[in-house]
């Protein structure tokens, strides 16, 4: 497991198992359906959010008519405020643990496609595009989708998970190969 | 317990801080432990989600049947969800993360997370502009409502919580004893 021992120094004891923090997930999920009302999911915010990008070409009255951002126009409520304290939950973490650090790629990327910065930011941008397309399309994403609706045997949420594993394993075969013998 | 105003908002920023630091803690806030998923290679993702599905939804299904809280279905337009998901696993795949381990991640210095998440609001955007046509083509194929396995199958929900228990108990053992058996 070659891969795992290449990660940067951003590993260590601070770490928790994954069991323990989706446990955790779990329990902040109580939270959230009890007092919040709010099942955690972070990407009809951030499509609010985008809306701010919108304004520029589109200008307040397109923005305001556009029929999918109508019914939920953008302010500094519950979800907005959510995605910020996500950014600052993580940045924390990392903070304690001593792992912040500018990191231009992955370490799978790097061997993979060489170091390019344009590649890699091409990509990651176009990939960006397609995966939050997708999560509107679908109505969630992994947190919104997967989890919170999994918890709740959501049929939609079922079926969203296993086929985001299944285009996801099906993509990385085709990206990253599926060669045995590259996992030293 | 309802809550309002500027207490709502400081609940918002405690979860997700929560939420950002959980994501931290277990490492998928790192673009090769959730492309390794994906390969074989590292379980972590699954056994956050796993663990966080079935801890979650058996608090939650107390938590409806006591009347503390109500079920928020996201509906099964089948098609739409099989196209988004689909586009989902693949944009994962090219940037590494997920939407939220995206924002975690660029909150911890990770430039390509950044850039993926400005590609994220161009993604927002074409679905904002999209959405008259997708609405009338898309959304309305295969859609089964707001449905949950439980209504669709019969089975009961605490069916569904023990199976999923078990299967994940099971397939965790599987993994974590290979794990060790290959270090």
């Amino acid at each position: 497991m070659e891969n795992r021992n290449a990660q940067p120094a951003a590993t260590g004891r601070m770490d928790w198992t994954p069991y323990l923090a989706g446990a955790g997930i779990g329990v902040l999920s109580w939270v959230a359906f009890a007092v919040a009302h709010d099942p955690l999911g972070v990407t009809t915010a951030y499509s609010r959010f985008a809306s701010l990008f919108a304004l520029p070409f589109m200008g307040h009255a397109g923005v305001a008519a556009n029929s999918y951002w109508k019914p939920m126009p953008l302010s500094l409520d519950y979800s907005v405020v959510f995605l910020i304290g996500l950014m600052l939950g993580s940045f924390t973490s990392a903070l304690l643990k001593g792992t912040l650090h500018v990191e231009l790629m992955h370490n799978i990327w790097r061997e993979r496609f060489g170091g390019s910065l344009v590649k890699r930011f091409a990509v990651a941008f176009f990939g960006g595009a397609i995966l939050m397309y997708g999560a509107r399309l679908a109505g969630g994403c992994t947190s919104g989708h997967a989890i919170s609706g999994g918890l709740q045997l959501a049929l939609s949420s079922w079926v969203f998970l296993l086929v985001i594993f299944a285009s996801g394993i099906v993509s990385s075969a085709f990206l990253f190969g599926t060669r045995k013998g590259d996992r030293q | 317990m309802n809550l309002t105003g500027a207490s709502l908002l400081i609940l918002a920023l405690a979860v997700g801080f929560a939420f950002g630091w959980l994501l931290n803690r277990a490492r998928v806030t790192s673009a090769d432990v959730v492309c390794n998923q994906f390969r074989f290679r590292d379980f972590t993702v699954i056994k956050v989600m796993l663990t966080a599905i079935v801890v979650g939804g058996i608090g939650v299904l107390f938590l409806v049947h006591s009347g503390y809280s109500h079920y928020y279905i996201k509906p099964a337009n089948l098609l739409g969800v099989g196209i988004g998901a689909a586009l989902f696993g693949l944009g994962m795949v090219l940037y590494g993360y997920c939407p939220g381990t995206g924002l975690a991640a660029l909150a911890t210095g990770s430039l390509h997370a950044l850039i993926g998440a400005v590609g994220m609001i161009f993604g927002a955007i074409a679905y904002a502009l999209s959405f008259d046509w997708v609405n009338e083509h898309v959304l309305n194929v295969w859609s089964l409502g707001k449905v949950r396995l439980p209504d669709l199958t019969g089975i009961p929900d605490a069916v569904f919580f023990v199976l999923l228990a078990i299967g994940a108990v099971a397939a965790f053992y599987y993994i974590e004893r290979k794990d060790r058996a290959r270090s």
